[in-house]
């Protein structure tokens, strides 16, 4: 193997592998701790390791971080040519073989699974779309703002923040309107409007969409160091819940 | 029975096991298995107080005096439903099968209820064995893991004709109770089955069965609520909410809580302590001294009282399986706050 120089800061390696979310969890992998090493070697030969919570940890999402990191790293200037390696998972060897053969999901896990992900990923980010209303709605009604008066406003109205960078970036992804001039409130399954008498309905599902995924990345932070005690790299260590961007508090 | 600030509760646990994952019952050839499965499991376990931690040995095989004491006696439980998990791909005796939980339940009358299990994938055979099981256990639920292999399958869905037909079957049989695991699992590959969209069908279409959705859902609590408050006949089974969250994320607890109280209702809500995963002592204690924090992000969610905890502890269980409650711990009719059928003014179904 080539000697491999100090984590890729260099060359971005780790700016790469931030792109890279869990898409179910809709957190980059690095601040997850998905990222056990990480490096670019002085010929460019990029290599990194991956690890999961758990050994069973669902292989359609781990096929999509490991897909994903490779894809991200192979497209740094400077590298050559990329391994992923995803450790200690009962499919590593299907995903690890699948990714870097370039197989697809279907391919890599011939008989069991008999389509691609973009739907699953879609799904996900549906979800991510309405959590991250929730962020950005949350505020504005602590503050004051009548439930029936988010509807008549617009993306350009709000005030920034990360919350709303991240919320114009998932609509976007999925080809909903994003723009300064694009409702606040829009269904994300289809982009349209949200009518006014299902404001109420849609804020509440906003609010358990994001709760059902902070409660499960809490578990799998939780898992994760249960069962390695140290940390990955770009991994965000909260010292208490309290510390937690998610508790809100 | 827990007894607190002179509040009597009666303690259902509605949902756990008596397993043994030890290597000596490893089917060979699929050992990486059979010990990953116990391993992810007691990572679980990391989730609780470090006090109530067991070693991996410890947590492969327990005794039965083990249960005995740290569910009963220790636990405070009055009742406890085995749920099976047969598993026997990776487990030469399986990993907690009806048969093993029955024949220690034998030796403490009164104490269990033992569910049974089937998969619609054994076709006939699988018939004649939920029957034979029925008789033999006298058992008035089931536990169906829909994401469990069978023989080159991967899972299955409970809206499927098949299942529909073995459903119909254990309703004629006397089953009442249907334990759907919906919740942290190893599958699906493509398909998800933490997806709850069948278990919707199968409770429209069978409206005299109950349909108990254990994990709630977990890692999809969004898309089970939604479900639920559209199903009268759908429970959610606390197992893993509180035993994952309670210690480990207490806001993100309080919130998922406050969730379910909304969306489900205390009355259809039952705690099951998943032991041997974790024990049900902390949860119990845990659970009645525990209050919805004092905050304006909680403000809108349900207030959970005396009553309700009652009723998600053991009432609720208790009228599912038609067990005996003495009067002391009975409440008033009408006590506690029933669930939300509607949002603001807005039907949610159809929503």
């Amino acid at each position: 193997m080539s000697e491999l120089v100090t984590a890729g800061a260099d060359l971005g390696i780790l700016r790469a592998l931030e792109t890279v979310r869990d898409p179910e969890l809709d957190e980059p992998i690095t601040s997850l701790g998905f990222v056990a090493s990480c490096a670019v070697s002085a010929d460019g030969a990029a290599q990194v390791r991956l690890r999961l919570p758990t050994y069973f940890c669902a292989p359609n999402f781990a096929y999509l971080m490991v897909a994903d990191a490779y894809d991200a790293v192979s497209a740094l200037p400077g590298v050559r040519r990329a391994e992923v390696v995803l450790e200690d998972h009962f499919a590593s060897d299907a995903i690890n073989g699948g990714v870097a053969a370039q197989a697809g999901f279907a391919r890599s896990f011939d008989g069991e699974a008999v389509g691609e992900l973009h739907q699953l990923r879609a799904d996900f980010l549906r979800k991510a779309v309405m959590a991250g209303t929730d962020q950005v709605c949350r505020p504005l009604l602590a503050a004051g703002t009548d439930p029936a008066a988010l509807l008549a406003m617009t993306l350009g109205e709000l005030p920034p923040s990360r919350a709303l960078d991240r919320l114009r970036s998932r609509r976007a992804e999925l080809g909903l309107p994003a723009r300064d001039d694009a409702p606040l409130l829009i269904d994300p399954a289809t982009g349209q409007p949200v009518r006014a008498e299902a404001v109420p309905l849609h804020l509440r599902k906003a609010k358990i969409t994001r709760v059902s995924i902070e409660a499960n990345s809490g578990i799998c932070r939780g898992m994760l160091r249960h069962r390695y005690h140290t940390n990955g790299e770009g991994e965000t260590v909260f010292v208490s819940e309290a510390d937690s961007p998610d508790s809100d508090s | 029975m827990y007894e607190h600030n002179g509040e009597k509760y009666f303690i259902v646990d509605s949902h756990m096991h008596y397993w043994n994952a030890a290597p000596d019952n490893w089917v060979p050839g699929a050992e990486q298995y059979a010990k990953g499965w116990i391993e992810c499991f007691h990572a679980y376990q990391g989730l609780g107080p470090p006090e109530t931690h067991w070693s991996i040995e410890h947590f492969q095989k327990y005794s039965e005096d083990d249960l005995m004491k740290d569910v009963f006696e220790d636990g405070h439980v009055d009742v406890a439903v085995f749920q099976p998990t047969d598993l026997k791909e990776w487990y030469k005796e399986g990993f907690n099968t009806t048969e093993r939980n029955a024949l220690m339940g034998e030796k403490h009358p009164g104490k269990f209820i033992y569910n049974t299990r089937f998969d619609p994938r054994d076709s006939d055979a699988g018939l004649a064995e939920l029957r034979r099981n029925v008789d033999r256990f006298g058992s008035k639920g089931v536990k169906l893991y829909t994401a469990e292999w069978n023989n080159g399958s991967r899972g299955y869905k409970l809206s499927d004709p098949g299942a529909y037909r073995y459903l119909e079957a254990a309703q004629n049989l006397g089953i009442k109770n249907v334990h759907v695991h919906k919740g942290p699992t190893i599958w699906p590959l493509d398909k998800d089955a933490f997806d709850v969209a069948d278990v919707d069908h199968a409770a429209t279409d069978f409206p005299e069965l109950n349909f108990i959705v254990e994990h709630v859902g977990l890692p999809r609590i969004d898309d089970f609520c939604y479900m639920a408050t559209q199903e009268p006949n759908v429970y959610a089974g606390l197992s893993v909410a509180i035993g994952a969250l309670m210690y480990a994320r207490p806001q993100f607890f309080a919130r998922v809580i406050g969730e379910l109280l909304f969306w489900v209702g205390e009355d259809k809500m039952t705690f099951g302590s998943d032991y041997g995963i974790w024990e049900p002592k902390w949860q119990v204690e845990g659970f009645v001294n525990w209050e919805m924090p004092d905050r304006e992000e909680f403000a809108d969610y349900p207030k959970l009282g005396t009553a309700g905890k009652k009723k998600i502890l053991g009432l609720n269980a208790a009228k599912l399986y038609d067990i005996k409650v003495p009067d002391e711990f009975q409440l008033p009719p009408e006590a506690g706050t029933p669930g939300a059928r509607e949002v603001l003014g807005e039907p949610v179904a159809g929503a």
